[in-house]
């Protein structure tokens, strides 16, 4: 028989300092920890205050508004993990929609090869704002902010060129439109509620970049770019690689809802989608993406994008003040920083 | 420590890597000089230097971040121009930065993994790599405890350690360590410098750069000084000591001029605290004295 001194290693030989973690330090050491808290409260809000809200049919209405959002947010929220930031995401969507409706009309082709321009164009401009910013090592704010100018300016003026008007001309009596829109904007009933394609091709996209951040290499190398660029390329990591795919992912995004919008209403307003992008940022650091990059949750940002559509159309069903959403952003925004900020400190110092 | 034993190198051991007369300029600045060094296996080279000496253009020209202007660089035989960090790493070579080369957010497994994750399938094995990675620490006397916390939280030698436990693992032939000590305290130095005789004894090529002669005559087989770009001593460890080392670090004859320029000044001599004679800053201030005023305690200390 061993004494028991013998089995126990010395003091000092092992670091017995740091203890495993329980449940609740590992579920609060999760970046979209805050967010679903956030969204837990205000469901729990409007459910009390707006009798509209707790109806099942609304249910559909909600999560299409989300989806607007949250489409857009897996990308940013992606990008953002990877340490770079995208201001032209608001008009961009508009700018695939534009490129689309415009390319199909004015030469009078199938809808679809406008659809596949569009899509070339999305991610070309993605892949410009990531190249420019790899190549010139300037911060991704200014490099996006005048892709932005650029394309809010290129939206109101070719359209207008092209068009005559600042909308697109019609383009439901084409060949493809037809096709195009039930691949685009399709809707299904599922007893009282009414579910829009969106809302299912975000669910989608959520699912694949959480599993692709979370579980694969790239995620890892997302992560690394993003947490410290300089020692993951010393690594191996192909950082340049990482970054320009991930603004073409943003690209990619912004290509699903120009099309649901350009199909949904058959025409695009070239004025619209400015000062959208700061709401998929806000989502994405509700949602716990920090900042600076290297930590963030595409989940978390698809919680935030959650809480803007529960928001948007909960303060229209208590009956109060529209005009009070924007306040409410902000709130929220502050609040959740200040969750994240606690929460990391917590789970940290665990 | 095996350090007092001379080593004895085997005949007919070939260096892994031969650095023939290696320039480097940028434009008019020449960083770098008619650079000679070999890395054998199973020994190592400590790379001493003042600040600015041009020790981090070399290991930038090893680990491949910065390809050379001039002179011939050979990894086993073959001359070579490296591209990349991928490249280097490819030849066996893997370079431990100062900044370490960790992400602070990311946690002890998926940071040992960055650039060379385990994948089964699609996915990553974590579980796979959290096992690794704990036996990888654990011989070599690591103790993490929970790999799935943030680097960040962790300590400089901890830190240092993790960083050098995956380059050997990844198939190191060459390992470049820069500066592993220089941030750490007397503790910490001390493991790292037995992680680097644990490497050498098994049989890597290392590559100990560093300003401290201390730590480098404590491990060290074979000592190049750089100065201003150039090589300015080349010697095996049995035609050194450490005094001579440090006296050469220090650039000898500066080291004669200063003891001349401080032969007035009377080292033992103690300044009263509230009237002191010349104002000192920064957070190499002294203290004074053990319960002095406040402000007299060194700011800036971490």
């Amino acid at each position: 028989m061993s004494t028991p001194t013998a089995t126990a290693p010395p003091p000092g030989d092992t670091d017995d300092r740091v203890v495993a973690k329980g449940r609740m330090g590992l579920l609060f050491a999760r970046p979209e920890i805050g967010a679903l808290i956030g969204a837990l409260a205000v469901a729990a809000l409007f459910l009390a205050v707006a009798p509209s809200f707790r109806s099942l049919g609304n249910t559909g209405t909600i999560l299409y508004a989300a989806a607007s959002i949250g489409i857009m947010a897996v990308g940013v929220s992606l990008l953002m993990v990877g340490g770079e930031f995208d201001l032209s995401t608001g008009v961009a969507a508009t700018a695939s929609g534009i490129c689309a409706a415009l390319t199909a009309w004015n030469f009078g082709l199938n809808v679809w090869i406008g659809v596949i321009a569009a899509l070339v164009f999305s991610l070309a401009v993605g892949a410009f704002n990531g190249w420019m910013l790899m190549r010139t090592g300037l911060p991704s704010f200014l490099v996006t902010l005048g892709t932005f100018f650029v394309l809010q300016g290129a939206n109101l003026a070719v359209t207008r060129l092209v068009g005559g008007t600042v909308s697109t001309p019609t383009i439901s009596d084409m060949a493809g439109y037809e096709s195009a829109r039930s691949v685009f904007a399709w809707s299904v009933q599922i007893g009282p509620v009414d579910i829009k394609s969106l809302v299912v091709y975000w669910l989608i996209m959520v699912v694949v970049a959480a599993l692709v951040l979370q579980k694969t290499s790239v995620g890892n190398w997302i992560f690394a770019a993003g947490g410290d660029s300089d020692a993951a390329r010393a690594v191996g990591v192909p950082v340049k690689a990482v970054k320009i795919g991930l603004f073409m992912t943003v690209g990619f995004c912004a290509w699903m809802l120009g099309m649901h919008l350009l199909f949904s209403y058959n025409v695009m307003q070239s004025g619209e989608g400015v000062g959208n992008e700061f709401i998929y940022i806000i989502a994405a650091v509700v949602g716990g993406c920090l900042l600076t990059g290297g930590y963030g949750s595409v989940v978390g940002a698809a919680l935030g994008a959650l809480i803007f559509g529960m928001t948007r159309l909960g303060i229209n069903y208590a009956g109060w003040n529209v005009d009070w959403f924007y306040t409410f952003l902000g709130v929220m925004l502050l609040l959740a920083t200040l969750v994240n900020l606690y929460v990391k400190k917590k789970a940290d110092s665990r | 420590m095996s350090t007092e034993t001379i080593h004895r190198r085997p005949p007919g051991v070939e260096p892994l890597v031969i650095m023939q007369d290696v320039g480097k300029s940028y434009g008019n600045v020449h960083a770098l000089r008619g650079v000679n060094l070999e890395v054998y296996p199973g020994e190592v080279t400590c790379v001493l230097g003042d600040n600015g000496a041009g020790k981090s253009t070399l290991i930038k020209i090893m680990a491949g971040l910065h390809e050379h202007t001039s002179g011939s660089f050979e990894v086993n035989g073959v001359k070579r121009h490296l591209a990349s960090p991928r490249a280097a790493q490819a030849l066996g070579i893997a370079t431990v930065y100062q900044d370490l080369a960790l992400a602070p957010l990311m946690s002890v497994w998926r940071n040992f993994f960055m650039g060379n994750e385990i994948r089964s399938g699609l996915f990553l094995d974590a579980r796979r790599m959290k096992t690794i990675a704990d036996e990888e620490l654990q011989k070599m006397g690591i103790q993490i405890g929970d790999l799935d916390r943030p680097v960040g939280g962790l300590s400089g030698g901890q830190k240092q350690c993790i960083a050098i436990a995956r380059a050997i693992y990844f198939g190191a032939k060459v390992i470049i360590l820069d500066e592993p000590t220089a941030a750490l305290g007397v503790k910490q130095s001390g493991v790292v410098l037995k992680y680097i005789a644990k490497a050498r004894d098994a049989g890597l090529g290392v590559v100990f750069i560093t300003h401290n002669p201390h730590h480098a005559y404590l491990v060290g087989n074979h000592f190049i000084i750089l100065k201003l770009g150039r090589l300015t001593l080349d010697a095996p460890r049995d035609a050194l000591t450490l005094d001579q080392l440090t006296a050469e670090m220090a650039g000898g004859q500066e080291l004669d001029e200063l003891k001349h320029e401080l032969g007035d000044v009377n080292p033992g001599k103690v300044v009263d605290p509230d009237n002191p004679e010349i104002e000192l800053a920064g957070p190499g201030k002294p203290k004074v004295q053990a319960g002095s005023s406040r402000d007299h305690e060194p700011k800036g200390e971490v």
